[in-house]
């Protein structure tokens, strides 16, 4: 169960970035040749995150790679630079269908064979961000066994959508649509970026929103919106004691061989096993809230 | 990989670098290094460029690097960009580039 | 009368009128106006000073100072030869004094720092003496020890009235607090004020005062106070220095020290005026307040004072506007010198007191000795500053700095100079994890125990040398360009001069 609460973005053109980013400690770092790279600097910005990639500090932290679409002159080459160089994930922009998906897999793995990669240890994410992509979200969720998750991505929907940026209305539908899909499939689901650095207070509504939607987290721009998100998804010191006390139930119950386990008179199912378990791991990474 | 066009790779941000090459004057490889941290790491930064170069078979030209504290990983980045830049390759040897 | 008493009669001066020793009483104006110069060259003139001598000057205006450049133009001018220059620090600004170096003006330099060309050209063997590099307290006991005999003083002042009562809160250009200025006005044997405005008699507060003046002179600007802070007290939005900044303040606040009228001081990096900031949420929800915050003063400890969560601020040295207006404005807001600040001779150092103070550090080696004064280069570029003074006192000293500086690692397996020795400073905290002193075994266990990312200072070097490569040591040549004093006089390292 890999937590994958913060998603930082950074320009794949920027040096000092690649250089520095890791310290943050997101819980996956997301190399950007798309929209943060302009069309001069397509070639450079490809060739500097493959050579990134190679630094022994990025083995210590989940890597995402943002390719160009492959309809681009650019996504092949985006994606022969991100699998060879070994990134965890390839991140798709533009997904609206499975088949997209399907025409990714298949280049992933004929990449792996070319390079000596090991079969399947290209993970794939997608980004939807389209009214067709949420309407065949379900669809792209299951598409392929790499899936880890797919993210939705505001910007371009909702001019798809002939609409803008508000209070958050206007992701609703799509917002529900692409996480019933990710859970569904039994994958991630990632929300949109928040552009305003500053507005802190509306970054921290929109976290909180879509914690309680479930989502299991958010695409981030800037290293400093990571410890916020962080410490809004680190559950209270009343949720991870009594989280403490399902795990310990559970591991009683099992050991005693007991099909059913009941806690202070409540039953403790699988799911609710599962959820103690998250709890947990969200405090061992960033502690109880502050 | 031939240079056959001046061509340019990078910033002079700092952690980066700008790498130009040209075709250069004579038929020998000429590498030209300035660098914020010549005193503690020119030899090294000579190094990586002078292997970057070699793994791309460029054996011709003259490379001018004007570095701000990039660390390996940028300035190989650099100099492949640049000399892809300038010897107009439409293809790229990846195994050349790691 | 007895024999004895004529003995001692024949040796006491005989009365010779009231104004034997003080003529100007005589001159109803004279007497009020006698310590005015019509020109800061008569000023000089009547000081006294000749060849040889040395002569002081405060920093507090930092990289806006228009003193110092000034009076040793003029002294060059006069024709005056091999003199000491002894301020309380250099910095960038003074790139013009190369020229009176190599003319012989000056032939000697005490100084906390230097920067700039100045500090390039020093480090590259300008001068034929050394350098002393000392602290700002170890100047205060190097001057009580008669080691650095201040023959004249220029301070700049933004009002003096005509006697030589002064200040730094009022009139155009506020540097604050005179912290340093105290020390040269009581220990010179002659101190001449430079004066943006003569106010009338008396000027208060005096931080300066009269019985310590000889003469003042009006000038036309003593230092631009918007230069003071170059940098220094923005809140930072560059997220690294951020990251830094809150892990230093979770260090404080889990350090143990963290309770009812602590006191510290977090000095004017970008990261520990983020530090400041950080503090107060800690110290709001665990409903604390601190006794007093000491140092170089900026804006963000302002804020908490104003805020009534720290009682008193003590200030040697305004780091800008809105220090040296609290100075003026909260009589809670303290002047001092810095013999009470940070000298170890003093019978009673604010530094004595503290809790927990953040310090910055150019490199900082697996033994915890901090360089703040030479780049990784060979070549000076900092100060000495109170890093050595309030690291030996605190009860727990914080470096904070980025692991690396572009491709410059700051962790290094040797400082390539010693300014305050490692058994000093407790914890280290860097963009990469926070390492404690072998020392301070409490210390870790606490920051461990709080979930703190805490490592050995061997990992963090490891880790720099793994991203910038191993830096190739610097060449030096055998020529002592600083000698770098510790706190109590002593010689704690030389600089040498830089080959190339």
């Amino acid at each position: 169960m890999k937590l994958r609460r913060s998603m930082l973005f950074l320009p794949g053109a920027n040096a000092a970035m690649l250089s520095t980013a890791f310290v943050y400690k997101p819980d996956s770092i997301m190399f950007d040749l798309e929209d943060a790279v302009s069309l001069r600097e397509k070639d450079s910005a490809r060739i500097l995150v493959f050579n990134a990639l190679q630094l022994p500090v990025y083995r210590e932290i989940e890597t995402v790679v943002r390719i160009n679409p492959l309809n681009t002159p650019f996504g092949h080459l985006d994606l022969e630079a991100a699998v060879r160089a070994g990134v965890d994930v390839v991140r798709l922009p533009k997904t609206d269908s499975a088949e997209d998906v399907e025409v990714l897999e298949r280049e992933v793995e004929r990449i792996e064979r070319a390079c000596g990669r090991e079969i399947g240890s290209t993970k794939l994410m997608a980004a939807i961000e389209s009214a067709s992509g949420v309407i065949n979200a379900l669809a792209i969720a299951k598409a392929s066994p790499r899936l880890i998750g797919i993210a939705l991505a505001g910007f371009d929907y909702v001019m798809d959508m002939q609409t803008e940026r508000g209070d958050g209305t206007e992701l609703f539908y799509a917002r529900c649509a692409v996480l019933h899909a990710a859970r569904a499939a039994k994958i991630d689901a990632f929300d949109v970026v928040w552009s305003d650095l500053n507005d802190e207070a509306g970054f921290l509504k929109e976290v909180d929103l879509i914690k309680r939607l479930g989502f299991n987290g958010k695409s981030l721009i800037n290293p400093r919106q990571i410890e916020l998100l962080h410490n809004a998804y680190a559950p209270t010191e009343e949720e991870v004691e009594y989280a403490g006390r399902v795990v310990t139930a559970a591991a009683e119950g099992e050991r005693k061989g007991l099909g059913v386990v009941s806690l202070n008179g409540k039953m403790i199912d699988g799911p609710v096993i599962d959820h103690a378990r998250r709890v947990l791991q969200r405090a061992e990474a960033s502690g109880t809230r502050k | 990989m031939k240079i056959v066009k001046e061509a340019l790779a990078g910033t002079l941000e700092s952690s980066d670098l700008l790498v130009k090459v040209s075709p250069g004057p004579g038929t020998g490889l000429e590498v030209v290094i300035s660098s914020e941290v010549m005193q503690q790491f020119g030899l090294q930064i000579d190094h990586v460029v002078r292997d970057t170069l070699a793994r791309l078979g460029v054996t011709a030209g003259l490379v001018v690097v004007e570095d701000k504290g990039a660390l390996d990983c940028a300035i190989r980045a650099r100099v492949q960009t640049a000399v892809m830049r300038g010897a107009e390759a439409q293809t790229i040897d990846w195994s050349a580039l790691s | 009368m007895t024999d004895l008493a004529f003995d001692l009669l024949d040796r006491l001066p005989r009365f010779d009128g009231f104004a034997k020793q003080t003529p100007y009483l005589k001159d109803p104006e004279l007497k009020r106006s006698r310590k005015i110069c019509p020109s800061l060259e008569d000023a000089i003139r009547r000081s006294g000073l000749k060849d040889g001598m040395t002569i002081s000057f405060h920093h507090a205006f930092r990289e806006g100072d228009k003193t110092i450049n000034t009076v040793v133009d003029l002294l060059a001018r006069m024709g005056f030869k091999d003199l000491t220059l002894a301020p309380s620090s250099l910095l960038s600004c003074n790139a013009p004094l190369i020229e009176h170096i190599r003319n012989g003006v000056i032939s000697r330099i005490y100084t906390s720092g230097m920067r700039g060309k100045l500090a390039e050209a020093i480090s590259h063997g300008l001068m034929a003496h050394p350098v002393n590099i000392h602290s700002h307290g170890g100047r205060v006991k190097l001057i009580q020890d008669g080691e650095l005999k201040i023959d004249v003083a220029f301070l700049g002042v933004s009002t003096a009235d005509c006697f030589g009562n002064a200040n730094g809160i009022s009139g155009r250009s506020r540097c604050g607090s005179l912290g340093y200025a105290k020390v040269d006005a009581r220990h010179a044997g002659t101190v001449i004020l430079l004066a943006e405005e003569i106010v009338p008699f008396p000027n208060a507060p005096a931080s300066l005062s009269q019985d310590e003046v000889d003469y003042v002179v009006k000038v036309e600007q003593i230092g631009d106070p918007s230069k003071i802070s170059v940098g220094a007290a923005r809140i930072t939005t560059n997220p690294r220095e951020l990251l830094i900044a809150r892990l230093s303040a979770e260090v404080m606040v889990h350090s143990g020290y963290f309770e009812q009228g602590f006191s510290m001081q977090t000095g004017s990096g970008a990261s520990a005026t983020a530090t400041t900031r950080f503090l107060e949420g800690y110290m709001r929800k665990k409903g604390i307040t601190a006794s007093f915050a000491l140092g170089g003063i900026t804006g963000g400890i302002v804020d908490l004072h104003k805020k009534g969560l720290i009682e008193r601020v003590i200030d040697t040295q305004s780091f800008d506007g809105d220090a040296a207006e609290s100075l003026r404005t909260s009589p809670n807001h303290i002047e001092i010198s810095t013999n009470e600040y940070a000298n170890a001779g003093s019978k009673g150092a604010y530094v004595d007191q503290m809790d927990l103070v953040i310090l910055s550090a150019l490199e900082i080696d697996v033994d915890f000795n901090v360089n703040v004064i030479t780049g990784s280069d060979g070549v000076m570029r900092g100060a000495s500053g109170g890093h050595s003074d309030v690291a030996a006192a605190a009860n727990l000293s914080i470096v904070v700095a980025p692991l690396i500086r572009s491709r410059i690692p700051t962790v290094v397996r040797r400082c390539t100079t010693v300014v305050t020795p490692g058994e000093c400073i407790g914890v280290l905290v860097t963009d990469h994890g926070i390492a404690v002193n072998p020392r301070r075994p409490e210390i870790a266990q606490r920051l461990k125990a709080a979930g703190l990312p805490v490592m050995t200072i061997e990992e963090l070097q490891q880790r720099a040398e793994s991203l910038t490569g191993e830096p190739r040591p610097i060449e030096f040549l055998d020529k002592v360009v600083g000698i770098v004093r510790y706190r109590d006089g002593s010689v704690i390292d030389i600089v040498r001069q830089v080959k190339g």
